[in-house]
């Protein structure tokens, strides 16, 4: 067991080192808009679920948050046979694809905008480049040699990083396009903004609702404190 | 009606002493009358101690001790269950709420020299309370099955492995297998949730009644028993309840709009909370890239990882934790507050605190060459405190006289209302009116910070330090 303390200590010195020279492009992060969070959840659907799942997210819970009726779920966010109270599994194989992705099979999705966050999820869907080095001929930017293939490329196009020479060592300096997709770039940058913004939600379906909550709770307080205050003064007159 | 209710109570009393423990704890409990704002941590200590039991006992409800299931009930809890994301988190933010005031407790403790007879006991519970309290965290801390958590708990019980002979051993006892597993998630939530708790209820219990025996201290660090009214009263002293019962109310109240603040707007507080690894499940295959303990840890991490033998780290910290239970016998000064203490006493205080802070700080941060030689100084400082504490507190000079009795408390109002015009002025000295015009042409003037006159000031200062030496 001795040697936990050694990656502990091991791990302390390569921390931050991970995504060194790759800066994270910022996005905005909307909740309320439901017109985004739809396409984003369409996007999932066509794009993610097939190889992965959101498995505690139910659509009925979809539903009721984005003012969605059935018909609308069932139309726009089901894939495969299911039903409004089922939640966002996927239909592959969790095991089999296991051995297909060399061992680790595509991760649950539920909580990765909070694992990861939503700037590292933007940079990284639109990050990956071709490089033919790798089984499905696509690398990617912040997720070096990462088992996925570029889901994207027939409506972002393909794309090839130029990495320019600093002090000796190849450092990231701009994607080139190869082949256009069905998207300009700034399309594809509001559909991966969208995404990005179904996977926040996705990750805490709470947070519109505490959010709301948070300023009646603390405008009950405030309340309560001025009255504790005069209460206390009223009883510490004698005090002296 | 209550002549009733009279009755009842009458009927009840003879029978369970209720009245009498009202009286000896809350209405004829004698507290002094000059508790400043540090007296507040120990009444929320009690308020975030009920939070979260009572939160707790809602999440057992739901939670599911299983390492194939943990960390999905968590979730299930966060999404499914009604409300379950609100008590989840003030269970979350209670937790580190508990070390927060529980540290600022025990500094006004160090502050006003509540631990020094006839409190020795008083503190002693306190610190088993403390001891509990880091056992309780800890073993909370792995019942969400995330990546932190089981490696955290991986890491903390492989150093008892570093303990020669029967280390090992004792580490597989711990975790009951080879790895932290389902075992070891099983026993940690039976500790967490009856075991330590129960301990903590009792010693709790034990801590208020070796309180009463003995009365608070207060910020002039004077026994107010010791001067009484022919009834036996003291003079500076106020019955706890109703005086500090609704005082506690108003610190209960704030601390609650913080609390709520952290709850309802950054549950995670910047990862310090909750941290991102353990939004991903527990896989013994794959370790995070950096293993922070939790933040409230992080000065006996820093300290562990400051010396460069394993077991020697591990007795290190355990010595660090050890050592404040001999405080009250270390400390030889007659003088209790930090008001009337000399010299030598504050400054070691400070550079006590500010090594505790740093470590915490350090204990987050990677072990690079130049943060490990911070990290040791500041243990050898954090060490010095108290082993060199019989020599700087033996012969101390008083800074002050020590009054015959308490002093008033100024109130915060007042004081920041006779401060004020020192602040304003010191506002005015350092700001420039600075005309920007519009495209429009219109004018408008508005304030800036004259970085020339803050130097000037800065040059000042230092220039009248150097006169006086």
């Amino acid at each position: 067991m001795k040697k936990f303390i050694g990656i502990f200590l091991l791990l302390g010195s390569c921390c931050g080192v991970a995504w060194a020279g790759v800066e994270l492009d910022s996005v905005e992060i909307d909740l309320d808009d439901k017109a985004s969070l739809k396409r984003g959840g369409q996007l999932f659907a066509s794009y993610c679920q097939s190889c992965h799942s959101a498995k505690h997210m139910r659509y009925s819970r979809i539903a009721a948050d984005l003012g969605l009726n059935e018909d609308e779920v069932s139309r726009d966010l089901m894939i495969g046979p299911k039903t409004i109270n089922d939640s966002m599994t996927t239909a592959m194989d969790v095991i089999e694809a296991s051995e297909w992705f060399l061992g680790i099979g595509p991760p649950d999705l539920s909580l990765v905008a909070r694992s990861r966050g939503s700037e590292w999820l933007y940079t990284y869907l639109r990050g990956f480049y071709l490089d033919e080095a790798r089984p499905f001929g696509v690398n990617n930017l912040v997720y070096k040699d990462v088992a996925m293939p570029n889901v994207f490329w027939e409506i972002q196009g393909l794309q090839k990083a130029v990495f320019k020479n600093v002090d000796g060592k190849p450092v990231f300096d701009t994607f080139e396009s190869v082949q256009n997709g069905r998207m300009s770039k700034e399309q594809f940058d509001r559909a991966v903004t969208d995404l990005v913004n179904f996977l926040v939600y996705v990750g805490e379906p709470a947070k519109p609702e505490r959010v709301r909550f948070g300023k009646y709770v603390i405008l009950f307080l405030l309340i309560f404190l001025v009255l504790a205050y005069r209460l206390k003064k009223e009883y510490w007159k004698d005090v002296h | 009606m209550s002549k009733w209710l009279a009755r009842i109570s009458d009927w009840i009393c003879v029978r369970l002493p209720v009245d009498k423990f009202w009286k000896e704890h809350l209405s004829e409990y004698f507290a002094p009358k000059n508790f400043n704002f540090w007296y507040y941590f120990g009444s929320l200590a009690l308020l975030v101690f009920v939070n979260q039991i009572l939160t707790g006992i809602v999440l057992t409800m739901s939670y599911k001790p299983d390492a194939k299931l943990a960390f999905d009930s968590i979730e299930y809890i966060m999404r499914d269950v009604e409300w379950g994301w609100l008590i989840r988190y003030m269970h979350s933010t209670g937790a580190s709420a508990f070390f927060i005031v529980v540290y600022l407790h025990m500094f006004r403790g160090l502050l006003y020299g509540s631990f020094k007879k006839p409190r020795e006991l008083v503190w002693i519970l306190g610190m088993l309370i403390y001891f509990c309290l880091m056992a309780e965290s800890f073993m909370g801390y792995l019942l969400p099955w995330g990546q932190m958590s089981y490696w955290g708990a991986q890491v903390i019980i492989s150093l008892f492995g570093a303990i020669p002979y029967f280390g090992e051993d004792l580490a597989l006892w711990i975790r009951g297998d080879y790895v932290v597993s389902d075992a070891t998630l099983n026993r940690f939530f039976a500790f967490h949730v009856i075991a330590v708790p129960l301990a903590l209820v009792i010693l709790v219990y034990l801590h208020i009644i070796a309180l009463h025996q003995v009365g608070s201290n207060n910020p002039d660090g004077l026994e107010i028993k010791e001067n009484k009214d022919t009834q036996g009263i003291p003079l500076d002293g106020i019955p706890f309840h109703p005086y500090y019962t609704v005082k506690d109310i108003v610190g209960a109240a704030v601390f609650l709009i913080v609390f709520a603040a952290i709850v309802f707007y950054g549950p995670e507080m910047g990862g310090f909370f909750l941290e991102s690894e353990n939004f991903i499940p527990a896989n013994n295959l794959t370790t995070p890239e950096h293993i922070v303990p939790l933040w409230y840890f992080t000065p006996f991490y820093a300290i562990l990882r400051a010396i460069p033998d394993k077991f020697g780290g591990v007795l290190t910290m355990g010595a660090a934790i050890l050592i404040l239970f001999v405080l009250p016998w270390l400390d030889k000064s007659s003088i209790k507050s930090i008001r009337y203490r000399g010299k030598i006493f504050k400054f070691a205080l400070a550079t006590f605190a500010i090594s505790f802070v740093s470590l915490g700080y350090l204990g987050t941060q990677p072990a690079t060459p130049g943060a490990m030689i911070f990290a040791r100084i500041f243990t050898v400082l954090y060490f010095g405190f108290f082993v060199l504490m019989p020599f700087y507190t033996r012969n101390e000079k008083p800074a002050a006289a020590v009054p015959a009795r308490v002093t008033r408390e100024t109130p915060l109002t007042e004081t920041l209302r006779e401060r004020w015009p020192r602040v304003k002025e010191f506002f005015l000295q350092i700001s420039a009116i600075r005309e920007i015009k519009t495209s429009s042409g219109s004018v408008y003037r508005i304030p800036v910070l004259d970085v020339e006159a803050l130097l000037a000031m800065a040059r000042d200062r230092v220039s009248n330090i150097r006169k006086k030496f």
